[in-house]
């Protein structure tokens, strides 16, 4: 039986490096999710240009960041790119705008499958993606400033004398609290407003929706900055945490369509549940488990391999297997989604 | 104009347009690089006929074609390289148990998922049998890839191929991308069509993935350079007699005024200058027997009952469905057939770079780019589809230059040393990624056909 100091130190160990960064990542993958599916609530079709429109939104913000720094404003304790946050989003808002009235609106008009507005939303993230690097490049940019840490590892081992520390870092304060106000005023925005309700009759009956005299452009076009806000968010979030790279965003792409579907397309409380349920697998499957069980299993059994179900390179695997199953299993996802 | 609106006239315009365009290049730069771009070019539209197969057929949106491509590649290696008999002592038993536990372990738990029926716990049972198969397999894989790992491995650390001719790779390239397929359209054909789409471009992620750090398999980021070529090597040609007559028989005329010294050095210039052209007509030749053999049976295919049935259910699904047409097992075959030749595309570019490098392959160009060749070219046409190919590389190789030089030039205003202008000109090559995309973006809207529209009877 391990002593409690053990049991304290495993847990720990376990909040250190998975369920903080899960929550956090989570966080990020849940409010990508949301603007995925709001897209496909509303305009009916996978948005693939969604993580290059993150790296935009990520790629503004950075650039009015860079410019307040070189200013000499800061937001004291916290990173200068919440400043800058509104003007990234306002950009990013204006350029999704201008890609639905010069792209997607007229095959709207002509009443276009579904899988052809897939395809240009391919080419607008051509588009986005060389746009990106054209301005910024395809290097790793980092931007964040104020303090990194509320408490460090050392601080926390310190403090309750435990062999194993704990960091909080200011990222991952950030990342969850943004996200929840961020979601709380979805939510209240689509429960509660006018234009949230006829936005939910539209995704689920188009017809009976036109009939009632809803403004199908205003609709569109709500649901397009609502997807601009959630993606520079997502995309800004993300970089503050890890760090902006471009070719990132585009791989951000699957673990999003995989929570998006895994919650049930079209369901923003499913693409919450899936970003969480996406990050706390990918992260709990590539963590290396080996000192966690040296604390919680007596010493005859302690393991002397790195006890890791899965290497961090194949983290994709894991979203790729979860949206497997979920087609197979439960194809509208767990939220009952979209009719496939 | 009225020649380019004639629908029975425009591929001879199209093609001869291409043909001027790859002469010029051979006169202005060097038949070298013109050659090099035409190998390329047979190989892109090779690919492009593939996904045509899907998307102009069927109406399947691939967005896996790299991770296809990336398992031809792999074939080849399989298939060419030297067995490396240490290491399959070292580790050879080890994999190959693993392999027959994760064969027999799926066979297993599929067989136990199908026998629990109706009873309780049927998801949890398989669930926990299939864990038990992984950890089973990872029990003998983890001694075993290290101990492969360990062989030499500046050199080999791998298990190397079966070292047979590496021709037969293109077949076995094919059939590696076949099985991939089969495995990802059972479980997404069927559902929404979007839903395919997201899943091909995980399968592309995770077969990159492996084949980057599987190093027992095939190196990995370590790269395998050196395969085995299916034409001469230059060294060899250089020395071999023939060749050496035939060059000088083609340069009499320039030879003819030399002499002693003076013509040995100018032969021996040609002859260089002629092994590397005469290499890449060796590729250019094989790889244009490949594509003709695949366009004669992609037009015998579209123009049977079967592509008839194709069409008919791209159209209109649920009135082939009413007609007694099973869809899902027809948009299968379409998925497999068309991975199979990315496959076999996959193999022979492998082939001609002489080495498999899994970091090079990216989505943008190994998946979108081949997107838009099967837009612009017309989908549904495979003529169409083969100009595609042709027409985007030669466009994609050479606007990085034009790029850069565009670039120089709007800039020229500005001060040479300024970072803007730096900026702007180190930039020039995402350009490309824009045009494409613009490219993509206004041929989809103002010519859906593409250049070389499908035909159809009642149009």
């Amino acid at each position: 039986m391990p002593e409690i100091i053990d049991i304290l130190n495993a847990l720990v160990l376990m909040t250190n490096y998975v369920i903080l960064p899960a929550l956090t990542y989570g966080s990020q993958l849940a409010l990508g999710a949301l603007g995925v599916t709001l897209v496909f609530g509303i305009l009916r079709f996978s948005n693939f240009a969604h993580g290059d429109t993150m790296a935009f939104g990520a790629m503004a913000t950075i650039i009015v960041t860079w410019w307040l720094q070189s200013m000499g404003v800061s937001f004291g304790p916290l990173p200068t790119a919440l400043l800058a946050l509104p003007f990234g989003i306002a950009v990013t808002a204006i350029f999704v705008l201008l890609t639905d009235k010069v792209v997607y609106k007229h095959y709207r008009g002509i009443g276009a499958k579904p899988i052809t507005f897939v395809m240009v939303s391919v080419g607008v993230m051509f588009i986005m993606n060389g746009l990106v690097r054209f301005i910024i490049g395809p290097g790793d940019q980092r931007f964040a400033d104020g303090v990194r840490f509320i408490f460090k590892a050392r601080e926390f081992k310190d403090w309750s004398g435990l062999d194993q520390g704990l960091a909080l870092r200011s990222s991952q304060v950030i990342t969850i609290v943004l996200a929840v106000i961020l979601v709380a005023a979805l939510f209240w925005f689509l429960q509660k407003t006018k234009t949230g309700k006829a936005m939910r009759a539209f995704s689920d009956n188009e017809n009976l929706a036109l009939l009632s005299g809803i403004d199908p452009a205003k609709i569109v076009r709500i649901t397009w900055i609502l997807a601009a806000v959630l993606a520079t968010v997502a995309g800004v979030l993300y970089g503050l945490d890890k760090s902006f790279k471009p070719f990132v965003y585009f791989q951000l792409l699957l673990p999003i369509f995989a929570a998006a579907i895994v919650g049930g397309l079209g369901k923003p409380i499913g693409a919450i549940a899936g970003g969480f349920i996406v990050a706390f697998s990918e992260v709990a499957v590539t963590y290396v488990y080996k000192k966690f069980l040296i604390y919680l299993l007596p010493e005859h059994l302690e393991p002397n391999s790195l006890m890791q179900l899965l290497a961090t390179e194949y983290k994709f695997a894991v979203s790729f297997v979860i949206l497997v199953l979920v087609l197979l299993v439960k194809p509208t996802g767990l939220f009952k989604g979209k009719v496939v | 104009m009225s020649l380019f609106n004639n629908p029975s006239l425009r591929p001879y315009l199209v093609f001869g347009i291409m043909a001027v365009l790859l002469t010029f290049v051979g006169v202005t730069q060097s038949w070298g690089v013109s050659l090099t771009i035409i190998n390329m070019c047979i190989i892109s539209a090779i690919m492009t006929l593939g996904v045509n197969i899907q998307w102009g057929y069927a109406g399947l949106f691939n967005v896996g074609i790299m991770g296809f491509c990336a398992l031809g590649g792999a074939a080849a290696v399989l298939v060419s390289s030297q067995p490396v008999g240490e290491a399959w002592s070292a580790g050879g038993t080890g994999i190959s148990l693993a392999l027959l536990s994760l064969v027999g372990g799926v066979c297993f738990v599929y067989i136990l998922h199908k026998v629990w029926g109706k009873r309780p716990l049927r998801n949890t049972v398989t669930f926990i049998a299939a864990l038990g198969v992984y950890f089973l397999a990872r029990h003998f894989y983890d001694p075993a890839s290290a101990a492969i790992e360990a062989v030499d491995p500046a050199k080999t650390g791998y298990l190397g191929g079966a070292g047979l001719p590496i021709i037969f790779s293109w077949v076995i390239g094919g059939l590696f991308a076949a099985g991939a397929a089969w495995f990802i359209g059972k479980v997404t054909l069927g559902l929404r069509t979007d839903y395919l789409a997201i899943a091909t471009l995980g399968i592309a992620e995770i077969i990159v993935a492996l084949l980057k750090n599987e190093e027992w398999l095939t190196r990995g980021a370590k790269n395998v350079t050196g395969l085995p070529r299916p034409v001469p090597y230059e060294i060899e040609l250089q020395q071999a007699g023939w060749f050496i007559d035939l060059v000088s028989k083609f340069n009499a005329d320039v030879l003819s005024g030399l002499a002693g010294d003076e013509r040995a050095a100018a032969l021996q210039t040609l002859v260089m200058d002629a092994s590397g052209i005469f290499v890449k007509l060796c590729y250019a030749g094989l790889f244009s027997v490949v594509l003709i053999l695949l366009f004669v049976l992609c037009q015998l295919a579209l123009n049977s009952p079967w592509g008839r049935m194709v069409r008919a259910i791209r159209d209109n699904e649920t009135a082939a469905a009413a007609m007694g047409k099973d869809i899902k097992a027809r948009h299968l075959q379409i998925f497999i057939l068309g991975s199979a030749v990315v496959g076999i595309a996959g193999a022979m570019m492998t082939t001609l770079d002489g080495q498999f490098t899994p970091g090079t392959y990216n989505p943008l160009r190994y998946t979108f780019l081949i997107w838009v060749m099967v837009i612009v070219g017309g989908s549904g046409n495979n003529l169409g589809s083969i100009l595609g190919g042709f027409l985007v590389w030669f466009v994609w190789i050479e606007a990085e230059p034009l790029g850069t030089w565009l670039m120089d030039v709007v800039t020229s205003g500005m001060d040479p040393a300024s970072a803007l202008r730096e900026h702007l000109i180190g930039s020039a090559q995402y350009m490309r990624l824009m045009v494409m995309g613009g490219v993509l973006i206004l041929v989809m809207r103002y010519t859906p056909g593409g250049i070389l529209p499908e035909k159809s009877a009642r149009k």
